[in-house]
C-alpha cells in the first residue's frame, strides 16, 4: 500500500510474551504458567489496517487488550510513535491515553446500563476537554452522524437499543476521544450477519475518512480480510504466517492457514464439505505448548525437524510470493515451489 | 387488529428507571400495605412531640393505671403515659436503626469497593478483618463498650453501625469483581477515565439496587438489636423512652400477667415495624431486578 513512502510504524510490538500464572497446590502456589502470548512481533503503520485472525484462545485478544493498557505484558515491548508504552510513566501514558481505544467484541456489555447515550458519550469528552458544555451538542451529533444514528439516541438506555446500534455506539464513543489508534477486538462476532456486514462497512468507510490505524481481532477470515490491509495468522501465541491480505488468502504458504482458509465454508452446494480435508486434532495446550513447530501434532507435512527445531518467521521467497511474506515453517519455500501449499 | 390498542399499553421504552421500579413495586400488595403502615408509624414518630397527649417523662397519671379514655394506653409503673412514651420510643428505636444502617452501609460500600476493585492484598487484609467482625460477638463488644464510654443513644449507634457492615462489605465486593471485568468498565479505563469515576460514576450506581434491599435488612436487625440491647438495659437508658427499654419494665410475672398495656404496645410495634421493613425490602429486590419483570 505504501511502498514509495517512507515505511513509519505508529504501532511496533517487539517479543511480546504475556504468561498467566497458575495457582495451586496447598499453599497456593504458581505452578505453570498459561503462554497466551509467546513471542509476537509486528508493525502496523500509519494508516493501516493489520488484521488478526487465529482460533478462539489463541492469544489474539490478548495482545489487543495489551496494546490499550488493559494489561501489562510479562515481556516485550509495545512502541507507539517510538514511545515504549511499557516503560511510560503515569503523566505521560495519560497524555496519550486516548490516542489508542478499543471496540469490545460484545456490544452488550460495552454500554453502562444505567447511564443515557448522553452521559455515555459525554463525560469522556468533557472530561479530556475535547467539547465544553457549549459545543457538546454539536460534537455529539456530528458524533452520532458519523456512525449512522440520530440525535434522539441521546436519551435513551442501552437496553433499548439492538446489537448493531450499541456496536454503532461503542464505536461512536471510541472515536469520540480523536484516536489515532483503534483495536477492534472481534467486533462483529457477536453480531447477525446482515448487521456485521453494516458494521464493517461503517469500520472500512470510518478508517478511510479519519484515517484511522487498526489492529483488527477476528476469527472471521471473511470480515478481517474486508477491512484490513495486512493479516496476521496465530497459532497457540504466536504468529505463523504474516503478508498483504490478498497474499495470504489466495497464496498461503503455511498449513495451518491454509486449513484456516479451507475451515470456511464454501456456499455452494456442489463442493462437498471436506473435500479438502478438515484439520484434525485439537489446538494444543496454551501451559505445554509442543516442542518444536507449535503446529506440528496436527501438520499433515510433519517430520522430525519440526518435532524438536522451532521455525522463526522469516520473509519467504519464491516465485510468486510478494516480497514481505513473513511464514514460520521449514518447509515454505518446499511448500511454494510445489505449489502444494494449496492443498491439505 | 386496531391501532388503538396498542396505545393502552404500557409504553416500556418512555418510561425512566425509577418509573419502571415503582409499576413493578407497586404490584406487591402486602408491601405496598406496608409501606403505608411504615409511612404512618414513621409519620407518628416524627411528629410526636406535636400529638403526644403527655410529656413522655412526666408522671403524669396514677401508677401503672389501665387504659382509659384519659390515658389510652394505660400509665406505667411510675404513672408515666404509655402512649407518649411508644410515640417518643419509636422515634428513638427508628433514628437507631437508620443512623446505624446508614454508618454500616457508608463503611461496608467503602470497604467493599475497595477490596473488590483493587484486590490483592487489600482485598485480603479486608476480607479477613470482615471475617473478624462478623464472628466476633457484638453482645460482648457493647458490654466491652458500655464499660468504657457511656450507654446512650449516640454510642448504640456507633456500636451497631460499626458491627453492622460485614455483610454489606461482602455484597459489594461480590458485585465489584463481576463489574470491573465488564466491557463499559474497561472500556472507560482505556478512555483514560480517573478513579473516582470509575468507582463512583460507573461501578457504584450498578450495586445500588442490591445495596438498598440489603439495607432493608440491616435496618430491621439493628433495630431488632437495639430492643434487645435496650431490654438488657445496655441501650438507650432511662428517662429516654425507646422500644427496647419500655419491655425492660415487663420483667416481672405480675407485669406479663396483669399489666399488659406496659409490654404489648411496644412489642407489637416493633414486630410490626420489622415485618413491614422486611416486605418492602422483599417487593424491592423484585423490582429492581430487571429479570423479573414477567413474573405475576
Amino acid at each position: 500500500m505504501t511502498q514509495e513512502k517512507e515505511y513509519v510504524p505508529l504501532l511496533k510490538v517487539e517479543n511480546m510474551k504475556k504468561y498467566y500464572p497458575i495457582k495451586g497446590g496447598i499453599i497456593n502456589h504458581t505452578i505453570g504458567h498459561v503462554k497466551a502470548v509467546d513471542g509476537v512481533s509486528f508493525e502496523i503503520a500509519e494508516g493501516e489496517t493489520l488484521g488478526l485472525v487465529g482460533e478462539s484462545g489463541c492469544g489474539k485478544s490478548t495482545i489487543g487488550r495489551q496494546i490499550v493498557g488493559l494489561e501489562k505484558p510479562t515481556e516485550g515491548k509495545i512502541y507507539y510513535d517510538g514511545k515504549d508504552l511499557t516503560a511510560l510513566g503515569k503523566a505521560e501514558m495519560n497524555q496519550i491515553r486516548t490516542d489508542i481505544q478499543i471496540v469490545f467484541q460484545d456490544p452488550y456489555s460495552s454500554l453502562n446500563p444505567r447511564k443515557h447515550i448522553y452521559e455515555i458519550l459525554a463525560q469522556p469528552m468533557l472530561y479530556h476537554k475535547i467539547s465544553d458544555k457549549s459545543t457538546i451538542d454539536k460534537d455529539l451529533e456530528r458524533l452520532l452522524d458519523m456512525v449512522g444514528l440520530s440525535r434522539n439516541v441521546l436519551g435513551r438506555y442501552p437496553h433499548e437499543f439492538s446489537g448493531g446500534q450499541r456496536q454503532r455506539i461503542v464505536i461512536a464513543k471510541a472515536l469520540s476521544l480523536n484516536p489515532k489508534f483503534l483495536v477492534c477486538d472481534e467486533p462483529v462476532s457477536a453480531l447477525d450477519v446482515s448487521i456485521q456486514a453494516q458494521i464493517l462497512n461503517l469500520l472500512k468507510s470510518l478508517q478511510k475518512e479519519l484515517n484511522l490505524t487498526c489492529l483488527f481481532v477476528g476469527h472471521g477470515l471473511g470480515a478481517v480480510n474486508y477491512v484490513s490491509d495486512r493479516i496476521a495468522v496465530m497459532y497457540l501465541g504466536k504468529i505463523v504466517e504474516l503478508g498483504e491480505s490478498k497474499d495470504v488468502l489466495l497464496n498461503p504458504v503455511h498449513p495451518y492457514t491454509k486449513a484456516l482458509i479451507d475451515a470456511a465454508p464454501v456456499p455452494d452446494p456442489e463442493i462437498e464439505a471436506g473435500e479438502h480435508g478438515i484439520l484434525q486434532g485439537e489446538i494444543g495446550s496454551s501451559t505445554n505448548p509442543p516442542a518444536g513447530c507449535r503446529f506440528h501434532p496436527r501438520c499433515p507435512f510433519a517430520t522430525e525437524k519440526c518435532k524438536t527445531t522451532e521455525p522463526m518467521l522469516a520473509v519467504c521467497n519464491g516465485v510468486g510470493v510478494t516480497p514481505g511474506h513473513m511464514v514460520a515453517c521449514h518447509y515454505a519455500d518446499r511448500f511454494i515451489s510445489e505449489g502444494k501449499a494449496g492443498k491439505v | 387488529m386496531n391501532k388503538s390498542r396498542n396505545k393502552n399499553t404500557i409504553d416500556i421504552t418512555n418510561e425512566s428507571y425509577l418509573q419502571t421500579v415503582f409499576r413493578r413495586f407497586r404490584r406487591h400488595r402486602l408491601a405496598m400495605f406496608s409501606l403505608v403502615v411504615l409511612l404512618v408509624l414513621g409519620g407518628a414518630a416524627l411528629l410526636a412531640p406535636i400529638i403526644a397527649p403527655y410529656d413522655p417523662e412526666a408522671l403524669a397519671g396514677p401508677f401503672a393505671a389501665p387504659p382509659s379514655a384519659e390515658f389510652l394506653l394505660g400509665t406505667d409503673q411510675i404513672g408515666r403515659d404509655v402512649l407518649s412514651r411508644l410515640l417518643y420510643g419509636m422515634r428513638i428505636s427508628l433514628l437507631v436503626g437508620i443512623m446505624a444502617t446508614l454508618i454500616s452501609t457508608v463503611i461496608g460500600v467503602v470497604l467493599g469497593l475497595i477490596a473488590g476493585y483493587f484486590g490483592g492484598i487489600a482485598d485480603m487484609l479486608i476480607m479477613r478483618f470482615t471475617d473478624m467482625v462478623m464472628s466476633f460477638p457484638y453482645i460482648l463488644l457493647v458490654l466491652v463498650a458500655a464499660s468504657i464510654f457511656e450507654p446512650g443513644l449516640w454510642s448504640i449507634i456507633l456500636i451497631l453501625g460499626f458491627v453492622d457492615w460485614p455483610g454489606i462489605a461482602r455484597l459489594v465486593r461480590g458485585n465489584v469483581l463481576t463489574l470491573r471485568e465488564t466491557n463499559f468498565v474497561k472500556g472507560n479505563i482505556v478512555a483514560g477515565m480517573p478513579l473516582r469515576h470509575i468507582l463512583f460514576s460507573e461501578i457504584l450506581p450498578n450495586t445500588t439496587a442490591p445495596i438498598l434491599v440489603y439495607a432493608t435488612s440491616v435496618l430491621a436487625l439493628s433495630m431488632l438489636d437495639e430492643a434487645a440491647l435496650s431490654f438488657l438495659g445496655l441501650g438507650i437508658q432511662p428517662p429516654d423512652a425507646s422500644l427496647g427499654n419500655m419491655l425492660n419494665g415487663a420483667q416481672s410475672l405480675t407485669v406479663l400477667t396483669k399489666q399488659p398495656w406496659l409490654w404489648v404496645p411496644p412489642g407489637l410495634m416493633i414486630v410490626v415495624l420489622v415485618i413491614a421493613i422486611n416486605f418492602v425490602g422483599d417487593a424491592l429486590r423484585d423490582a429492581l431486578d430487571p429479570n423479573s419483570s414477567h413474573r405475576r
